[in-house]
């Protein structure tokens, strides 16, 4: 399957949360490929993309906190002006919204990881234009 | 006939023959939807008339022996012009002087003492917050009192012998450890006083020693609740757990529910206040509608808090007592501060002693907030409304009346969305704000951020009087 799981855990958002996560990541062994952090006024959302995911659902759950799991695209799409906006146009044209996204250059791949609700949809749209969506398994050896 | 099955409303041929054919029954839970349990059938099911007789010269009683042994109610008969042989129906007692809070912390520390010093057996005090504790003392008759309206209380509930009962209060000052110990011991459980231990040991003793019933905290309920779950502890197979006796705090029917389902067990209102003995003064029964309160002890009446006045059956006011068996220290018509009503019909399991609706709040913790009066636990209704709601929140008033709720997510209300979460916030503040007409802030937060009070819950921090 061409979708990427991530780990979303909910923190209080105050200073040291950040070090804290992490180092129940590092304790357990766990290599973080990918991270965002979202605040929204008292709380924090962690979103990770880690090469153990099991151990670090574990490591995390043990301490309490608080654990999701999360499907998201991973789509490969030429390092150049437009790329971005293409694949927004042709999501948006099927309106389905993008809750999130981010995007980054890795050995000269462009990447960009979308969120949305309608994965299966959203997949069948971006694959129909050609575009290349990324395993699990390509996304942590790039 | 103490403890024993009896159905109330049969004549005494009728209930040997009914207890015969409902013993012959193998079915427990068969025999348990005819029979009633009772511990004190006879005070518990008293005919009205001779109940309210009961009532008056117990009143007498007392009047006539503060009139004699207590200087500060002696003053106040002298003040209103009132001598003890002016009490001559029950409505009289609307001619007695109230007694408040702030009577009982002036005459601190023994001032109220209606006995000799020697005859005292035991002291207990409020949970005050502020200033001097209320002290109260109980005499040996006043113990052996105590107990025996839990007796009847927890039997009332479906307590038996039988039973295994943690209580999970704490044990001192607070009447809520030692007065409801006596009690179950007085049924002839096997009472474990655990006190307000840690989580880890509360669940040692639940599973070594197979616990029935515990007497719990509701805001300790919940957290406890988590504290299983983070475990993997299903209560429903890995304990023995079937009743549990939530007290001491006021909480709303959501949190019972949420208990309920927790645990998987049958959660009954207890309620009681130190100045009356503690716990034991009004109890659920097996129906859950409603607490009754046991009119042979107490004489209750619900007052319009602002001017004083007798209010209708049925109306909401402050509730206000007088003890009628006390005999150490006996207190006329207090004010209780808890808004209740009280609830005119019958009860199906056939006492006669009259319910109140549960607590809808205390006079002393209601929120004035722009101008608008907010009780918590309205708040927690709210609350405790969504699923997605965990077991912990607290209320923080500051500023110019802002109102910041803090509020713990249940394990499954997080999917990962930060805009689920987002949308979670918004619809809380449209609810709260209808409910009670002031826009609050919502602080989401993951289950643990929020300290665990090590006694009674503190729900709202205001920090406007700092």
């Amino acid at each position: 399957m061409s979708a990427v799981n991530l780990i979303a855990v909910f923190v209080e958002n105050k200073p040291g949360q950040t070090a804290r996560i992490t180092k129940l990541l590092a304790d357990a062994g766990v290599n973080i490929c990918w991270v965002t952090i979202a605040n929204s006024g008292s709380f924090g959302v962690m979103k990770f993309l880690v090469d153990k995911r099991d151990p670090a659902v574990r490591a995390l759950k043990d301490k309490g906190l608080m654990v999701s799991l999360l499907e998201v695209l991973a789509v490969e799409v030429p390092d150049k002006p437009g790329s971005l906006q293409a694949v927004a146009d042709l999501l948006g044209r099927s309106n389905i919204n993008l809750d999130n996204c981010s995007g980054f250059v890795a050995n000269n791949r462009a990447i960009l990881v979308i969120e949305v609700h309608e994965l299966t949809q959203a997949r069948a749209i971006l694959e129909k234009q050609g575009l290349h969506l990324l395993t699990q398994e390509e996304m942590l050896r790039l | 006939m103490r403890g024993r099955l009896i159905p109330p409303p049969l004549a005494f041929e009728q209930q040997i023959r009914l207890r015969i054919w409902v013993d012959n029954l193998a079915a427990p839970g068969i025999k348990a939807l005819f029979t009633i349990m009772f511990w004190d059938q006879e005070s518990e099911t008293l005919a009205r008339p001779t109940l309210e007789q009961l009532q008056l010269k117990r009143l007498q009683d007392t009047v006539q022996r503060v009139a004699q042994r207590v200087p500060f109610y002696r003053d106040k008969f002298k003040e209103l012009g009132l001598s003890p042989g002016d009490i001559k129906s029950l409505a009289d007692v609307r001619r007695l002087p109230f007694t408040t809070g702030a009577d009982l912390r002036a005459v601190y520390p023994e001032g109220l003492l209606a006995v000799d010093r020697d005859e005292a057996v035991r002291l207990h005090t409020s949970s005050g917050t502020t200033g001097k504790p209320k002290a109260i003392f109980f005499s040996r008759k006043d113990v052996d009192n105590a107990a025996e309206l839990i007796a009847r209380s927890l039997v009332m509930a479906g307590i038996t012998r039988k039973d295994v009962f943690q209580n999970m209060m704490s044990y001192g000052l607070f009447t809520g450890g030692l007065v409801m110990h006596y009690g179950a011991e007085k049924v002839g459980c096997l009472v474990i006083p655990a006190g307000p231990g840690t989580s880890e040991r509360q669940l040692m003793l639940m599973q070594d020693f197979r616990t029935t019933a515990v007497h719990i905290l509701p805001s300790y309920a919940l957290y406890f609740a988590g504290f299983l779950e983070q475990k993997g502890i299903n209560p429903r197979k890995d304990i023995a757990l079937r009743k549990a006796f939530v007290g001491a705090e006021p909480h709303t029917e959501e949190t019972r529910r949420r208990i309920e389902q927790a645990f998987g067990c049958d959660v009954y209102n207890s309620y009681g206040l130190t100045e009356m003995n503690g716990p034991g003064v009004a109890f659920e029964c097996e129906h859950k509608a409603g607490l009754h309160l046991w009119e042979d002890n107490f004489i209750l009446e619900i007052i319009n808090p602002d001017t004083g006045e007798l209010l209708p059956e049925g109306q909401t006011g402050e509730m206000v007592l007088t003890s009628l068996k006390r005999e150490a220290m006996p207190i006329l018509r207090y004010r209780t501060r808890d808004i209740t009503s009280i609830i005119p019909e019958p009860c199906k399991c056939g006492r006669t002693h009259r319910r109140f609706a549960r607590i809808t709040g205390r006079s002393d913790d209601m929120l004035i907030i722009r101008g608008v009066n907010i009780f918590p636990q309205q708040i927690e209704r709210v609350l405790m409304s969504f699923p997605q709601v965990g077991r912990n929140y607290v209320i923080v008033v500051e500023g110019l009346d802002d109102m910041t709720i803090k509020v713990e997510l249940a394990a499954t209300g997080f999917d990962g969305q930060v805009e689920h979460l987002a949308a979670l916030q918004n619809q809380m503040v449209e609810k709260v704000r209808a409910e009670t007409w002031v826009r609050p802030k919502i602080d989401l937060l993951p289950a643990g951020a929020l300290p665990v009070a090590e006694g009674k819950a503190k729900r709202v921090i205001d920090k406007r009087s700092l």
